[in-house]
């Protein structure tokens, strides 16, 4: 049975989803955020949800205390101004709300109007799970909710007077009948792997890594909102690739030069070894400062990604960090290459307040 | 009966011991001469008295997402192991008090020991006596008008109003129960002092009348009675601390919206008595849980745990001055001296401390003084007038400030009058500023000012500049509030839309 107070649970909760989104841009670029990521949820810092009341200015007022010590010595804790008013005056500390990565990938989708992917036709599998939820009138004996049929028939017979209190004798006849039913649900059985790909060459530097983190995690974030499973692999490279899990991803910084094919390759070859095209959804995306070595690689990776990886995958992603270093010509290379193909989709990313319209680039297809 | 309507998931009833453990107690209480109404004991399970915890008490209220948040924060640090809500009881007649159903029967018997200390408070302390005791129900009736404004307006319409309302909800005064205030002049009398010639020169001999009655005097008389017309010509003619009253009679506002206003300031006042005795209410029920389960309730098994659960509600967190232990612990120091004749005018004019020191007329008044503080007193009070010298020193009370550079705070003050100073003003106030309506035809332009007045503490401004436009957008036009911020005089100037701050005579800041 629900509590009263679950309906204004629900409403201050709505509150607080209102305000996330409001600020949403300023959530996603901030590190805050995937800092406090808690298994299933993060909490997002939220300042001054309350009541705004005439009050003093915090921190300025004397108090009273009783204890030790000399006159100057540190008081331990907080004094209280006003003591004894706690729960009087909500709103005096800033509020860390949790929220569950489910609820924030919807706020996501609404509110960069993301359309849901639609997992590659023939790879749509999904399952039919029926899950007992409702009730009805009609079913089979075997799915009879004795709980809510004896209810009915108690109420039936109050109403209808035929109860009496000093025998009670509940008789269920057949419209007090209720049976547990099903309702089918489907899931979409299909799995994703994400692939990502950093050029970690000296150009990209600290801020860059961090954007590429921020737009990772949102992209993590949305794909498993849209996929039951999905695996991250994450590949570096500078002059050469390799693969490395995701806290080294992160941090690693090399001062190589620059084969973006390198990457690309071994991209394929997990591909080819780890996720058969036909089962998976496969999406790579690629960060750098678009500074390759030579024409030479880049006409290399343009033949890799036409002749091999844009075929296999759902949608190809390249994001191009700016940095100090980095002449970006590898954004205007594949534009040129691939500019009205559906699969790919290229972002620029100047600076940490445009990781918002980045991911509504990148993630805004649908595929 | 009136509580059957406020369903719990399931109504428990209290079981067997209990109830023996009830009446058992309820007898003690009563012969230790504590007068109570019937009260009421529910059992909750954790969940349900967070829920009330949030909802201030009571089990039904209008809906509001406070009450959600505040129930998330409880329900969090109960989680957490972080609080735990002993006790809770609320001042209506019957009495409800609510006991968690997992504490043990010693914790249980403690609570209601206590229980019946806050009882006896409520029914028997002057400050309370204008409060609704059948507040449950008036409670559940301010639900049903808000629920049935939201169907008629929309949710959000609603909410948003009763936002504003609640942002103003300490803007009330808490001694306006108590007093009839005198109404003003009457016509006659103001047409009297109109007529007034404005100045009246002091009897003097010619040769004296320049030394007597020189230009300045004439001219400060001619002020004052200016000053005087000015005021008779004002509205309100004395400051009205009531903001929440005035605004509820002159504001503008739709029916609905006065409806609200209304109830959010019927509540402001039914808790106010108990923010205005804080100290001496949990005082006394402490001072009487301790002496019946010490004397008369405890077993020698449940000694321990009993000492243990205490000294949890009345210890001190280093710097802290918990509510709990002021107030027993001066209660105890009044009976102690009415016990021992210390006072009255012999007590007071002995200057030889050895005498004092072994003070005892033997005149056990000890019991009766603190029934009739009990009955009288509000915490102001009852710190201005019994707080010692020798109380302060004893407890170790001091005062403290925050020292800018350290970043904390650091004691200040041991010294009596300070301290004693200091507990007044923060009890008076009680983190509320103290502002009132003082011209509601500001500039002749039908615009609100309120004057804060300053102790020593800069109001925040952000907060203020929020509160300010709703108390604009109730009013109807602007709203202007009088204060000082940073040793300057200032006029925060909010008229629904825009935010300005002036220091009359510098050049404005406008932020809309």
């Amino acid at each position: 049975m629900p509590l009263n107070i679950d309906n204004d649970v629900h409403r201050f909760k709505q509150i607080v989803r209102g305000r996330i989104r409001k600020d949403l841009r300023k959530h996603m670029s901030s590190s805050e955020i995937i800092g406090k990521e808690r298994g299933r949820a993060v909490s997002v810092p939220l300042p001054q949800i309350g009541i705004p009341r005439f009050r003093y200015g915090e921190n300025e007022q004397g108090g009273v205390g009783q204890g030790d010590g000399d006159k100057g010595d540190a008081v331990g804790g907080q004094a209280q101004p006003g003591q004894g008013q706690a729960g009087d005056q909500p709103g005096e500390h800033s509020l860390e709300a949790e929220i569950s990565l489910e609820e924030l990938a919807e706020i996501i989708g609404e509110e960069l109007a993301l359309p849901r992917i639609e997992p590659r036709g023939s790879k749509q599998v999904t399952t039919e799970r029926d899950r007992y939820t409702g009730i009805s009138r009609v079913g089979p004996e075997g799915l009879r909710h004795v709980r809510r049929t004896f209810r009915e028939a108690l109420r039936r017979q109050i109403a209808s007077g035929s109860y009496v209190p000093s025998d009670p004798r509940i008789i269920p006849i057949r419209e007090d009948k209720r049976y547990r039913s099903s309702k089918t649900r489907s899931q979409p059985q299909s799995s994703a792997v994400v692939i990502y790909m950093m050029d970690v060459s000296g150009s990209m530097g600290r801020e860059q890594k961090e954007i590429v983190r921020l737009e990772a995690f949102w992209i993590d974030t949305w794909l498993r909102h849209n996929y039951k499973n999905v695996q991250s692999r994450f590949i570096v490279h500078d002059a050469a690739a390799r693969e490395v899990d995701r806290d080294t991803f992160f941090r690693t910084r090399e001062s190589g030069g620059t084969l973006i094919s390198s990457a690309y390759r071994l991209c394929w070859e997990l591909i080819e070894r780890d996720y058969p095209p036909a089962e998976w959804n496969i999406y790579p995306f690629h960060f750098s400062d678009g500074d390759n070595w030579s024409k030479a690689d880049t006409n290399k990776c343009l033949e890799l990604l036409k002749a091999d990886l844009i075929p296999a995958v759902n949608q190809f992603s390249y994001a191009q960090v700016d940095s100090d270093y980095g002449s970006g010509q590898f954004y205007e290379d594949l534009k040129g290459a691939f500019s009205d193909d559906e699969r790919v989709t290229l972002s620029r990313v100047p600076d940490r307040d445009h990781i918002m319209d980045s991911i509504k680039e990148l993630l805004g297809k649908g595929r | 009966m009136a509580h059957d309507a406020y369903f719990f998931r399931s109504r428990r009833g209290l079981p067997q011991e209990l109830v023996e453990a009830q009446q058992w107690i309820e007898g003690i209480a009563r012969g230790h001469g504590l007068q109570f109404c019937e009260t009421v004991f529910e059992m909750c399970d954790w969940e349900e008295i967070n829920m009330l915890a949030a909802y201030g008490g009571f089990p039904t209220r209008y809906p509001h997402w406070r009450w959600g948040m505040d129930y998330i924060q409880m329900d969090k640090s109960y989680e957490y192991g972080l609080q735990k809500i002993y006790e809770m009881v609320i001042n209506t007649q019957p009495a409800y008090a609510y006991l968690l159903d997992n504490n043990t029967l010693m914790d249980q018997k403690l609570v209601m020991a206590h229980v019946y200390g806050h009882v006896d408070f409520f029914t028997n302390n002057a400050w309370f006596q204008h409060t609704n005791r059948k507040m449950l129900d008036q409670m559940a009736n301010h639900a049903t008008r808000v629920r049935r404004h939201i169907d008629n307006e929309g949710q959000d319409t609603v909410e948003t109003f009763i936002d504003m309302c609640l942002s103003l909800e300490n803007l009330i005064d808490p001694h306006l129960p108590h007093i009839r205030r005198e109404s003003g002049p009457g016509v006659r009398e103001k047409e009297e002092a109109r007529r007034a010639p404005g100045y009246a020169r002091m009897p003097a001999k010619q040769y004296m009348d320049k030394y007597i009655n020189p230009p300045e005097f004439l001219e400060a008389q001619k002020q004052r009675h200016a000053d005087r017309l000015e005021q008779l010509t004002r509205f309100p003619e004395e400051p009205v601390r009531d903001v929440l009253g005035f605004l509820l009679r002159f504001g503008r506002m739709v029916p609905w919206q006065h409806d609200i206003l209304s109830i959010i300031r019927d509540e402001a006042y039914y808790f106010a008595p108990q923010a205005q005795t804080k100290v001496m209410n949990e005082g006394w029920a402490s001072y009487w849980h301790t002496t019946m389960m010490t004397r008369d309730i405890l077993t020698d098994a449940e000694v321990i745990d009993y000492a243990d659960h205490h000294s949890g509600t009345v210890a001190m967190r280093p710097g802290q001055l918990n509510p709990y232990k002021l107030g027993i612990e001066l209660f105890r120091h009044i009976e102690d001296r009415w016990n021992k004749g210390r006072f009255g005018k012999d007590w007071v004019q002995c200057e030889d401390i050895a005498v004092k020191r072994d003070w005892d007329t033997g005149a056990g008044l000890g019991k009766e003084k603190i029934f009739e503080v009990r009955k009288t007193h509000n915490d102001v009070t009852f710190i201005d007038q019994f707080l010692t010298e020798d109380f302060i020193r004893e407890q170790g009370i001091f005062t403290t400030e925050y020292d800018k550079s350290a970043g904390h705070f650091v004691v200040d003050s041991r010294e009596f009058g300070e301290v004693k100073q200091r507990l007044l003003t923060m009890l008076s106030t009680r983190g509320n500023p103290a502002i009132a309506v003082t011209d509601a035809n500001f500039a002749n332009r039908g615009e609100l000012e309120l004057s804060h007045t300053h102790e020593g503490v800069d109001l925040q401004v952000q907060w203020a500049e929020q509160a300010l436009g709703n108390v604009a957008r109730i009013w109807g036009r602007a709203a202007h509030l009088r204060t000082t911020l940073d040793s300057k005089e200032t006029v925060l100037t909010h008229d629904g839309s825009t935010f300005t701050v002036a220091h009359p005579g510098a050049p404005s800041k406008t932020k809309t």
